[in-house]
């Protein structure tokens, strides 16, 4: 595609030659890299809550970020106003990170590699406000139809369409058209003695609103939390201590996302400040256990053509049969470490600065029978579903919380208890995996990961798996 | 500065599209943030934007909508596309405006805005974070490490104004210094953080003083055990202590009382805490986080007794959460921008009771001080509490060793009325404040 042909060309009349005389002001001071990287945001947002259709939003969030790298350093600035004046401003003064001659003036820009993981003739953003209000609708009756015990229900239906433009000092030039939507249902559940519960359910991707009416439809959402929301009005208390823990497939995979992904963002094995710094090549897990982080996966929430500073993505190897292979990698901790690039370098916004992070992060598929599983378990907990988690990565501890768990009982999934986090360390709690199911599960694509104020989407997958030890925070003896 | 003009003209041109009440919200802001690490300048980041939203009513349907692109094209596309999403919105018998006469603004200077911080340049910001970092360093040898220490201030201002004529505007600033180093021993690493954050620059504290803190919280982690599972004493210091006061907050907010969705849900006049609970929440307190001279509806902010000895007295409400429950407001509306205002906070407090966190500590017998807590194990149903957490053991009234990767557990119910003792350190940081609590007893989970 020509620049003149692209969202930001059609719109604003921006040209090659703009491009290139915004780069060199923000090169004017020196510097070893710039670039640019205009958004163009719309989002809606519908929610209904006790039947009523009660909040209808939509916005456009427009702007550009400039930003300058000289050695370790970078200066960034933005503008959410497109005019010259305004982006020349924005990079004179990220250009002051920099103290040098000006770096001579580059010309040209290659087209980063073209390729389409969500190619929607229409996205979700662009259909009818009728048919979208249809689905959180059709969420709230579904909810309320399943179970006497459903006393309230809401359903929230979220969608954007972020049109991006990436230029660089290093002559790349990249487009691209992101779409995502998300439907999210949470109920609540009171039993006979007025104990209640809560139930939550939801999914999306970057996905035409189709997958909504054929694939993954409202009542499949609504359903599934006030069934987790029946379920637990019987939970007893979790219990406390270590113990064998067996995750079910799918969302259980934020494990994976606490315990090894952020340790392995390159930014912080760089400053040398993560429990898996220094470990390429040594033992962090189980034999059993292989992790991938891929951002090239079809129509998944954590899926992009390029990342946020114009790099394909790719389909990573973090952990291979236990060995630590690589780090995920933005385009400064790849040059200080002289290392590729991963296509990891991700950003919430124009008014936030590129930074490693993970895509869809999943660990592969063993060949245990997940009933086998189960079976050779004669005391433990069984986790279905999980809230979130968190983790220090200097330490390397991690916690996960459980919002639907059960208790395995001589094999068998028994009681459901009490929501609980589990916590451990990131380079141990690996090793303890002595099974691995043949279910490898992506999960629905609602995930959102937050690190230093930035909130980008992810997803997460994994197959069932057993670990020996691991602590259970709950409060039964 | 923001023009008042363009929100009555949004209003006006709102009104003239079929809206029947309309609120618009202006808000601009700069930031600025320098890090430097390993002593030198990495991270500098400088810049401005603004933004307007609006929220209308057609009879009871309400539509809302934002944009970042103030030109008359885009004002009038946010208008556009307001009026048409109250169109496919559901009648709401409780939506609307304030009432007139609850509008209104905190008269005098609450001292929201200091110019003292735009003041200071860049190389003074880069130097005062320097010697943060350096003071984290110099403190301790087994500091080798660091994730930076860094300088940000933001100002910014805000204007609200509806078509029942209320319109007012603040502006607000603050700056805070702060670093989180990284300790070494063996193999094994641990970082910590401290800062300083106010509204005025001359209201932080000295770089030395951050620097040496942060290198006592982290230095002190080294060496962590995992205890074996077993009930013990908890203290929580003024940084832990703060979540639970955000629990409570969830806890009593209109939202998740009129769904029934807290565990405080229609306990009003009850006893739900130990008679050591006193817990308010006040938006007038002149240069604090938390206050503003009107909420995010236009009717003024002020002092609410959440909890008094012990006692639910108050819930948190804006006028929808309040007519929901046929209540009146108590000055807590909060939005971003645009759309539905959810429930707020002003300064929430925990008053300090009368003994040092080091009395507190002396009489235990066995327990912990926890310092961190990570994972989001809370849930406002049903009042469930388990956390991840490290801190210190306390052996005989003194701190034993450090410990993590275990988690703490009880209910927020529980825990509440086994608040055996609270602290004198009140000390405000941010809009939430808690002195040293403790609390009789909990789950450990560990080995």
């Amino acid at each position: 595609m020509a620049l003149s042909d692209s969202f930001f060309g059609q719109k604003f009349g921006i040209t090659e030659h703009d491009l290139e005389a915004y780069l060199s002001e923000a090169l004017a001071a020196g510097g070893d890299y710039a670039d640019l990287y205009f958004e163009y945001l719309a989002t809606s947002n519908l929610s209904i809550d006790e039947s009523i259709v009660k909040s209808a939003v939509q916005g456009v969030s427009l702007g550009v970020g400039v930003r300058v790298i000289a050695g370790e350093r970078t200066g960034y600035a933005y503008s959410g106003d497109l005019s010259p004046d305004k982006i020349r401003h924005a990079a004179r003064v990220a250009a002051c990170i920099a103290r040098g001659p000006a770096q001579v003036e580059k010309t040209g820009f290659d087209e980063s590699h073209k390729r389409n993981l969500y190619h929607l003739l229409t996205s979700p953003h662009e259909t009818s406000l009728a048919e979208r209000v249809d689905l959180v609708k059709r969420a709230d009756r579904a909810a309320r139809a399943y179970d006497t015990r459903v006393f309230h229900a809401q359903a929230t239906y979220i969608d954007s369409l972020r049109q991006v433009l990436v230029a660089t000092s290093d002559g790349v030039l990249s487009f691209d058209r992101q779409p995502l939507a998300r439907l999210g249902v949470s109920v609540l559940a009171r039993d006979g003695d007025g104990q209640s519960q809560r139930g939550y359910a939801g999914g999306g991707g970057r996905v035409a609103l189709d997958f909504f009416l054929n694939e993954k439809t409202p009542e499949h959402f609504a359903q599934e939390a006030a069934r987790q929301a029946i379920v637990q009005l019987d939970a007893v208390p979790a219990p406390a201590g270590e113990m064998t823990v067996v995750l079910g497939p799918g969302w259980p995979g934020i494990l994976l996302h606490e315990a090894v992904g952020h340790g392995l963002e390159a930014d912080f094995n760089r400053k040398k400040v993560s429990a898996f710094s220094d470990r390429i090549g040594q033992l962090v897990a189980s034999p059993l256990v292989t992790v991938i982080d891929d951002g090239t996966i079809r129509n998944r929430r954590g899926s992009l053509n390029v990342d946020d500073e114009g790099v394909p993505t790719e389909r990573n190897m973090l952990i291979e049969n236990g060995v630590l292979r690589g780090y995920l990698f933005d385009k400064l901790s790849s040059r200080l470490l002289r290392s590729g690039t991963t296509g990891n370098g991700r950003r919430e916004s124009y008014q936030h600065i590129p930074m490693p992070r993970m895509t869809n992060t999943f660990m592969l598929a063993g060949d245990s029978d997940p009933a086998d599983i189960v079976r050779s378990v004669p005391r433990g907990l069984y986790c279905a579903s999980f809230g979130g988690g968190q983790v220090d990565i200097t330490s390397g501890n991690f916690v996960f919380s459980a919002s639907e768990s059960y208790l395995i009982e001589d094999g068998k999934i028994t009681r459901p208890v009490r929501g609980a986090t589990l916590t451990g360390n990131g380079p141990e709690a690996l090793k303890y995996v002595s099974m691995v199911g043949n279910d490898l599960k992506l999960d629905e694509g609602v995930g959102i990961c937050g690190k230093e104020g930035q909130s980008v989407p992810v997803g997460v997958g994994i197959p069932t798996i057993k670990l020996d030890r691991m602590t259970v925070g709950g409060t039964a003896g | 500065m923001i023009d008042p003009e363009l929100a009555t003209q949004t209003i006006r041109l709102a009104l003239n599209r079929g809206a029947t009440d309309a609120e618009c919200t202006l808000a601009e802001g700069e930031e600025f943030s320098a890090l430097v690490r390993m002593r030198s300048l990495e991270k500098l980041k400088d810049a401005g934007s603004r933004a307007a939203g609006l929220r209308v009513l057609v009879g009871q349907r309400v539509g809302s909508s934002y944009t970042s692109d103030l030109s008359p094209e885009g004002i009038r596309e946010m208008v556009d596309s307001a009026i048409e999403l109250a169109a496919i919105s559901t009648e709401d018998p409780h939506a609307g405006l304030p009432d007139p006469s609850e509008l209104g603004a905190l008269p005098g200077n609450l001292q929201l805005y200091s110019d003292d911080i735009s003041a200071i340049d860049t190389d003074y910001r880069v130097e005062q974070a320097k010697l943060t970092e350096e003071a984290a360093f110099a403190a301790d040898p087994r500091i080798t490490n660091s994730e930076g220490a860094s300088f940000d201030a933001h100002s910014g201002e805000r204007l609200f104004a509806n078509s029942r004529g209320f319109l007012g505007s603040y502006r607000t600033s603050s700056c805070s210094l702060s670093t989180t180093p990284v300790a070494r021993q063996g193999e094994f690493m641990e970082r910590d953080y401290w800062y300083s954050s106010a509204r005025s620059h001359s209201r932080i504290e000295s770089p030395s003083a951050i620097g040496r803190r942060a290198a006592e919280r982290t230095v002190r982690r080294l060496g962590a055990r995992k205890v074996p599972t077993q009930k013990v004493s908890i203290i929580f210091d003024q940084q832990t202590a703060r979540t639970l006061l955000g629990n409570i907050f969830d806890a009593v907010e209109g939202d998740a009382i009129y769904r029934q969705a807290s565990f405080l849900a229609g306990k009003l006049g009850e006893r739900i805490a130990s008679e050591n609970v006193t817990i308010i929440d006040d938006g007038t307190l002149p240069g604090l986080f938390g206050s503003s001279p009107f909420d995010d509806e236009g009717v003024p902010s002020r002092r609410t007794v959440v909890i008094d000895r012990g006692v639910l007295k108050s819930y948190l409400l804006n006028t929808y959460t309040a007519r929901k429950l046929g209540m009146k407001t108590t000055g807590n509306a909060a939005r971003g921008i645009t759309g539905n205002t959810g429930v707020g906070h002003g300064n929430l407090y925990l008053e300090k009771g009368d003994r040092s966190p080091d009395e507190l500590i002396r009489g235990i017998h066995k327990g912990l001080y926890v310092t961190e807590l990570i994972g989001s194990g809370i849930n406002i149903v049903t009042g469930d509490y388990s956390r991840g957490a490290a801190g210190q053991w306390i052996e005989n009234g003194e701190f034993a060793y450090p410990v993590s990767e275990i988690t703490i557990a009880s209910t927020l119910q529980r825990m509440f009325m086994d608040l055996v003792s609270v602290g004198s350190d009140l000390e405000f940081r941010g809009s939430v404040a808690s002195p040293t609590l403790l609390i009789q007893e909990m789950t450990v989970s560990g080995q």
